[in-house]
């Protein structure tokens, strides 16, 4: 079974750096794949990377990570363009989204404008030395 | 967010005051993109000698390898740099992913485990860089989480960036496919192993500095 856990914007928002970490790391530990409301900063990823690297052991072999960024579109009209900078202007860290799983369980996440695909192996760490299934889990993001 | 507005302060003053000493040259990328090929390649070209050991094994390079006082000339000019290496960045570590590539568990477990912290270090390091060249594997999907997290990192702190597209010499190179995924960064497809388009590499260098 996977398991998705879905972390909102507010449970974060609150935290520092440090304390976003733990907390996603600690879930992603648990083998499931988390999926935040909104991003971490370019610092914080960097500092996911550290803390991740910090944590690798045994029965840990890291993460795989999509953080998603809302586009701005360039065609439309002017004021299409100028709101949707102002959007994110007061969104910031809001928007977007994170998804954040476990390296043993997700392979590869895979991203493109429409559509992020998920490849997901679905025999856990602990019968890693058998020879395992991979299949790919495919799902429509939606982007504001 | 407060580490990347120290470090953009600490270049300006830095440059306003001219302590500088030397210019650090960084090379970063995922693993096995061709990072200490290139820190060879540059070397040899102006050094005459290698830097590091390459393999085919990722994460060969675990320790930050710097070669100092190198002197680049491109056209009339020249240009004086200490050249980093780097550990590649990565998000995983698996040491049986050595025991397949060949290696015995003990050596496996203890090369993941110095894996792991040349990557805390690689990461420690980018706030001493004064312009990097990120290296990634041309005949690879550029469009990872790896790749944007080191750009977006370099670009928080306001150092400059080349991207060498690298293994050009490899059929299933795809240059454009890097520049359509980052349209804003200056884009040089090389091959470090055979030192192919090495100069439109030091002529965006010497661009990138004046």
């Amino acid at each position: 079974m996977i398991s998705l856990e879905f972390i909102p914007h507010y449970k974060l928002s609150g935290l520092d750096a440090e304390e976003k970490i733990k907390l996603i790391l600690k879930s992603v530990k648990q083998n499931r794949i988390v999926l935040i409301q909104g991003r971490l900063n370019r610092e914080e990823e960097a500092e996911l990377i550290k803390q991740t690297m910090k944590s690798i052991n045994d029965n840990f072999t890291g993460i795989e990570p999509a953080i998603f960024y809302p586009e701005i579109k360039k065609e439309g009209s002017i004021l299409t363009y100028l709101r949707e900078k102002l959007i994110n202007l007061f969104l910031a860290d809001r928007q977007g989204l994170t998804l954040i799983g476990p390296a043993s369980i997700v392979k590869e996440i895979r991203q493109d404008p429409d559509k992020l695909q998920l490849y997901i192996d679905l025999e856990l760490k602990k019968s890693k030395s058998k020879k395992s299934k991979s299949s790919n889990l495919s799902k429509k993001s939606k982007r504001k | 967010m407060f580490d990347g507005i120290k470090s953009v302060f600490r270049r300006l003053f830095s440059k306003i005051f001219k302590r500088k000493k030397s210019m650090k040259l960084g090379l970063y990328g995922p693993p096995n993109g061709g990072k200490t090929t290139l820190a060879n390649r540059i070397c040899l070209d102006w050094l005459g000698e290698e830097m590091g050991v390459v393999s085919n094994i990722p994460h060969e390079t675990r320790e930050i390898n710097v070669k100092e006082q190198i002197t680049a000339k491109y056209e009339d000019k020249e240009l004086t740099f200490n050249l980093v290496d780097t550990p590649g960045i990565a998000t995983k570590i698996d040491y049986e992913d050595f025991v397949k590539a060949g290696l015995d568990e003990e050596t496996a477990k203890e090369r993941a485990k110095e894996a792991t912290q040349g990557i805390i270090d690689a990461i420690k390091w980018l706030d001493d860089m004064d312009i990097v060249i990120v290296v990634l594997d041309s005949t690879k999907d550029p469009m990872n989480q790896v790749n944007i997290t080191i750009l977006g990192n370099l670009q928080a702190r306001g150092i400059p960036v080349i991207i060498a597209a690298n293994k050009i010499d490899l059929k299933k190179s795809n240059v454009k496919r890097i520049e359509k995924v980052f349209p804003q960064y200056k884009i040089v497809g090389i091959s470090a192993k055979y030192g192919k388009n090495m100069d439109e590499l030091y002529k965006a260098l010497f661009e990138m500095v004046k």
